[in-house]
């Protein structure tokens, strides 16, 4: 079977068979999650109180990263902003994988016009790049975590689409669909009981790793102040405050988010692709 | 004649220019055991899959007791209708079961679909009996049992319908010597105590001497001969028939004289085909 997960050039580099690189992802990637989901418990201020006398204080005992231009405990932002930060692309890889996979089993399952359709019809969304689009609906809908989600979402689909149809046309052929047929089954009963099944991880190794993708165009779009609204704590949205603290010379305020958006996406590309692997070497 | 179970008349398929099936014609008695024998490409396989259902026909009719088998069945009560004239074992018991499903579901599956509100668990115990699977195999996945266990759970599969008919599509060609002939012998039991009819897809002749009362020969597409196994066996009447014996390996066997031979009857074909003007596709 062709296993064609779609890689953007610059990170594919990044790949690797060693372990370590892999266990390292994912405890970090584990950390990160673990983070978001305990951070009204874990951040040692309210991520939103402005104590301008502390304005761009260096890490001390009291503010493990420093304290941002608006007088921000930086730890605590950074914590909260996971919440926002991984919401995000959680929502772009959830609707992306159900709508894809849905369009790619269709397609794939039924043949004929309504795989023309369907494969024309999302490739058309691929000539789109995925950033304008969003930057379109978030100027009609104003800002919002979701108008960014839902355009990304519509710009990530047809990857997935087009990966799951790919599979599903090479599982059609085997001879167990047949077999099923045979024995009185109905397509759709092999398509959702069978087919989905043998496909599904592969599928969502690639939705691990478009959520490192939509994490960053996410993080752009923050940065751009096209995704969040300001006061949001939010990975992005900080490094975009922590410009004006570069120009003050003090740069912590922007690179640490910098370097937890970096981290981030490279461990979940870093596990995901793994996981691909995984998958191909097990079963094929 | 309610004693023919299974009349195939006129049954045409071509693929472009090829005729894979090519006006077959044959009839198989009520628990009667009926050999198709070829070469590969000689349209047996065709042949099968136009029979279950698989593939539809350019011409001729499939009748089960009389009933004809439409090429597509539209509707649950059709496909079930279908399904319990015709079952089939198919070639590779490594690619006919789903990997996922394990022995005790692939059964359970079927017989929900046909026997709704009975107690499986005692039915599925019993086919796994009748093949000779202890309970044991019941909660393993395919990859877990070897190649004669699994083309046993493929044909308690295809028992769990309860057909009429059980078409075996070069069932024991995957597998080796030894367990070849225990899945024959058990073939042999399941049609003394079920009177199943058998239609045996082979290119084995070993094979068709074994489970056989009628053989019929096929190449290209036509049926070149056929009659009692044990007939065509001893006395081959058409020059093709004679050359598939004497190309099974045994004491004393030489492998160019078979080739020269197999020339020899390709040259006086297209000789004759020439002399008749009928287009036949080229040699295989």
């Amino acid at each position: 079977m062709t296993m064609t997960l779609v890689r953007r050039p610059g990170l594919a580099k990044v790949r690797t068979k060693r372990a370590p690189l892999y266990v390292a992802s994912l405890v970090f990637a584990g950390v990160v999650v673990l983070l978001a989901l305990l951070a009204p418990w874990i951040q040692p201020y309210d991520p939103n109180i402005a104590d301008l006398g502390n304005a761009l204080a260096p890490p001390s005992g009291d503010h493990l990263f420093g304290v941002d231009a608006a007088g921000r405990d930086t730890f605590s932002r950074l914590v909260a902003g996971a919440r926002t930060s991984l919401l995000g692309p959680l929502g772009v890889v959830v609707f992306s994988t159900v709508l894809g996979a849905a369009v790619g089993v269709a397609a794939g399952w039924r043949g004929g016009w309504l795989d023309s359709v369907l494969s024309r019809g999302s490739e058309l969304t691929l000539a789109f790049p995925g950033l304008l689009l969003a930057i379109l609906i978030v100027s009609v809908y104003g800002e919002g975590l979701l108008a960014p989600v839902v355009a990304l979402s519509v710009a990530y689909f047809p990857y997935v689409s087009r990966l799951t149809r790919s599979l599903v046309l090479a599982e059609r052929a085997r001879p167990y669909v047949a077999a099923y047929q045979v024995q009185g089954h109905s397509g759709l009963q092999i398509c959702v009981r069978h087919v989905v099944p043998n496909i599904a991880p592969v599928v969502l190794a690639q939705s691990t790793v478009n959520f490192g993708y939509a994490l960053i165009d996410l993080a752009g779009l923050s940065f751009l102040g096209l995704g969040v609204p300001a006061l949001t704590p939010d990975w992005g949205r900080m490094v975009f405050d922590g410009k004006s603290a570069i120009q003050s010379g003090y740069p912590l305020s922007a690179i640490i988010p910098c370097l937890a958006i970096v981290l981030t996406v490279v461990a979940f590309n870093v596990v995901g692709e793994r996981w691909a692997d995984k998958v191909a070497g097990r079963t094929r | 004649m309610s004693d023919l179970l299974l009349d195939v008349s006129g049954l045409s398929r071509t693929f472009g220019d090829v005729h894979a099936v090519d006006d077959v014609s044959f009839t198989l008695a009520e628990g009667g055991s009926l050999g198709i024998v070829g070469e590969s490409g000689s349209g047996k396989t065709t042949t099968a899959r136009i029979i279950v259902g698989l593939d539809r026909a350019d011409a001729g009719t499939v009748r089960v007791h009389g009933a004809e088998q439409t090429g597509t069945a539209r509707g649950r009560a059709a496909r079930l209708a279908r399904a319990r004239r015709i079952q089939m074992v198919f070639q590779d018991p490594y690619l006919s079961l789903d990997p996922r499903t394990s022995v005790h579901d692939v059964l359970r599956e079927t017989l929900r679909l046909h026997f709704p509100g009975t107690d499986h668990a005692a039915r599925i115990r019993e086919l796994l009996d009748q093949v000779g699977l202890g309970t044991r195999a019941a909660d393993a996945r395919p990859r877990e049992l070897s190649g004669g266990q699994r083309q046993r759970v493929a044909i308690a599969r295809a028992l769990a319908v309860e057909p009429a008919i059980l078409v075996l599509d070069e069932a024991v060609a995957a597998l080796d010597v030894s367990v070849q002939a225990q899945i024959l012998n058990l073939l042999a039991d399941i049609r003394e105590q079920t009177r199943v009819g058998y239609l045996f897809i082979t290119h084995d002749l070993g094979v068709v001497r074994c489970v056989t009362d009628d053989v019929i020969v096929m190449r290209r597409g036509r049926i070149v001969e056929s009659g009692a196994t044990a007939r065509v066996l001893e006395a081959p009447e058409h020059p093709y028939t004679q050359l598939l014996l004497a190309s099974v390996p045994r004491p004393g066997w030489d492998p160019r004289a078979i080739g020269a031979a197999r020339r020899a009857l390709a040259e006086a074909e297209s000789a004759g085909a020439e002399a008749g003007g009928a287009k036949r596709p080229a040699a295989v």
